[in-house]
């Protein structure tokens, strides 16, 4: 490679690429501070060894644990929420079938009763991966389908029970009330059920998913995010600095529009696509 | 929240030099800095926002600014016109066709807000007195005709389907039944497609060529991030872009790409969406959008 000296300059290019890449201003300048102070202190001079700590300094970040649903015994609900359009409905549909595949017995509910043909939509994914779904007509209450469901849930002896929900901004406070409700009717409805829910952000997004993450998760309790439309030239970097500033980690990502376009989330191909 | 952090940091800013009497080149290179951050933050593209700066520092730095009587106020003002200026004039017409149907496609990623623009639109062309017709020419996403149908329906305009046929056929078949009926206005909706999909851009490509597309409408979701210039500039060089419809504004995004995309393509933006239901259309405001993309 060739001659290139490690200064000012070549920081800032490497803090363009973060920024480039959605990783937002100030998480950004976090990590490339950090990166300095570790160049300096290890002495390194060549411009590929710093790209390398770059790296490493994401990946650590990004945490290198394998997450995903826990291997449960007794039966699971999945919660997935997010704002309008990034892919709710349809990681549902991959989901409910990669778990099929493996052997439970998965149930769908349709409480998202506000647009337009979302539960013909979900409905189609559930017969693509052959598992029944719960539903009510458009603009029912979709706390009332939660409840339909887990009792559902319960009389069928279902494993798993994937609720899909309305995309809603979340500085809308009326729906993320609604949401709120739906929460505490899945924590008092079926107490016995291992609950997770997954907040789901569109990869082109910008940094406004920062706040996406930050209000859903003050209504609903929230372990992970599913990152969607990979498969695009979009990096999401902005993951990063939700990361950072929430703790929050991705567990899978969504790299197309078929049924099985659904991966696990992997931190080392991730920070390689992030250049 | 960092964006208000942001924004009342920027505005300190702003204040600071608004009272000052005389200012010094220091003094608009640290403004400038501010901005650049409020720009990023913002989701402006990096490279727009290099340019951008550099433009408006020399406008700064020239004898019209530290000359003046009120630096401060000059330099607000220089960003707020060159923000304004590169967001466009707002030109919320459609350019109609001189002999009828009128053709306009909407194309765009996967859930900018295609389908629910196309009945919007479709709802306020009927209010101006036109009489439109939509094709459904998204053949692929589940249940995507069911949806066009229904929120069509509540819009009272009617709609063209053949199932799960061929999109270009279909948008023939909907141009034929605008000849037949007297539909003056066909609105296309399509599939949801990257712009890295070869086959998927050919599509929408074969669709323009085959019934005459007037206008053809990049749909773009307003919180998107860097990624908003080679989304725009990549359907503008493969398909030709003519307007830009920016949806989801009643987020509290700042919606930076608003500013990438034009800046790249040039294209005038047009409408915007400002929620889910069929009245939450507006004409474009390149001012109110230059302030919120400042945080002003
Ligand atoms: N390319 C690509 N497209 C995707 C991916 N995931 C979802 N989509 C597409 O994105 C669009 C929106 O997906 P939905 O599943 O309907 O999104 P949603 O969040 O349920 O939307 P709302 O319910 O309207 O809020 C559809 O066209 C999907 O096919 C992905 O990983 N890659
Ligand atoms: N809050 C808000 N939601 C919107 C707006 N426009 C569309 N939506 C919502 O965004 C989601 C996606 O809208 P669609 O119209 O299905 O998007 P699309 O581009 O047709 O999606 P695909 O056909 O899958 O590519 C739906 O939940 C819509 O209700 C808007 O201006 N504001
Ligand atoms: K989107
Ligand atoms: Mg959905
Ligand atoms: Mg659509």
């Amino acid at each position: 490679s060739y001659y290139r000296e490690i200064d000012d300059e070549f920081f800032e290019e490497l803090t363009d690429l973060l920024i480039a890449a959605d990783v937002g201003v100030s998480t950004s300048l976090k990590i490339i501070e950090e990166l300095k102070a570790k160049v300096k202190a290890q002495k390194i001079g060549d411009p590929e060894k710093v790209k390398g700590l770059l790296r490493e300094i994401i990946i650590e970040l990004l945490g290198d644990e394998p997450v995903g649903l826990d291997q449960h015994s007794g039966p699971q609900i999945l919660l997935v929420v997010g704002v309008n359009g990034v892919g709710k409905t349809t990681a549902i549909g991959k989901l409910a079938n990669k778990y099929t595949r493996e052997g439970k017995k998965v149930l769908l509910a349709a409480a998202d009763t506000f647009r337009a043909a979302a539960a013909e939509q979900l409905a189609v994914w559930a017969q693509r991966a052959g598992v029944s779904l719960i539903r009510h007509q458009e603009g029912a209450d979709p706390a009332a389908v939660v409840y339909d469901a887990l009792e559902a849930a319960k009389a069928r002896g279902t494993e798993l029970l994937i609720i899909d929900t309305a995309g809603r901004l979340h500085n809308k406070k009326n729906l993320m009330e609604e949401l709120r409700k739906i929460n505490r009717v899945i924590e008092r409805g079926y107490p016995e059920a291992d609950y997770t829910a997954y907040l789901v952000l569109d990869a082109t997004t910008g940094q406004n998913a920062v706040q996406q993450a930050k209000v859903f998760s003050e209504v609903a309790k929230l372990d992970g995010i599913i990152l969607t439309k990979l498969d695009g030239s979009a990096r999401g970097g902005v993951v990063l600095a939700i990361r950072s500033e929430l703790g929050l980690p991705v567990c899978f990502v969504g790299v197309g529009e078929g049924i099985d376009d659904l991966q696990p989330f992997d931190p080392r191909g991730f920070a390689e696509a992030l250049f | 929240m960092a964006f208000e952090g942001l924004s009342e940091k920027l505005q300190n800013v702003m204040k600071k030099l608004s009272g000052r009497g005389k200012l010094s080149e220091a003094d608009v290179k640290a403004a400038m800095r501010e901005v650049r951050l409020a720009l990023l933050e913002a989701d402006v593209n990096y490279l727009v926002v290099k340019d951008f700066v550099k433009k408006v520092s020399e406008r700064a730095v020239g004898g019209e600014v530290l000359s003046s009587l009120t630096p401060g106020q000059q330099v607000i003002k220089i960003v707020n016109e060159e923000l304004t200026a590169l967001m466009g004039k707002t030109q919320a017409r459609i350019n109609y066709a001189s002999a009828p149907p009128t053709v306009i496609m909407l194309v765009g990623l996967q859930g900018a807000g295609k389908t629910t623009m196309a009945a919007k639109l479709g709802l306020n062309l009927k209010k101006q007195g036109k009489k439109p017709l939509i094709a459904a020419c998204d053949v692929y996403r589940p249940a995507a005709i069911d949806q066009l149908k229904i929120v069509a329906e509540k819009a009272g305009v009617p709609v063209f389907e053949q199932g799960q046929g061929q999109p270009v056929k279909i948008a023939q078949g909907a141009k034929a039944e605008c000849q037949r009926l007297l539909y003056d206005t066909l609105i296309i909706d399509t599939a949801g497609r990257l712009q890295i999909d070869q086959a998927m851009m050919d599509e929408v490509k074969a669709i323009r060529q085959a019934v005459g597309v007037h206008e053809v409408m990049l749909v773009l979701d307003a919180m998107t991030g860097q990624e908003a210039v080679n989304v725009a500039s990549s359907f503008n060089e493969q398909v030709g872009v003519d307007s830009v419809i920016l949806t989801k504004l009643d987020g509290d995004t700042r919606g930076g790409a608003a500013l990438s995309l034009r800046a790249v393509t040039g294209k005038p933006i047009k409408f915007c969406g400002v929620g889910e239901k069929l009245e939450d259309f507006e004409p474009f405001y390149p001012d109110r959008m230059a302030n919120r993309i400042l945080g002003m």
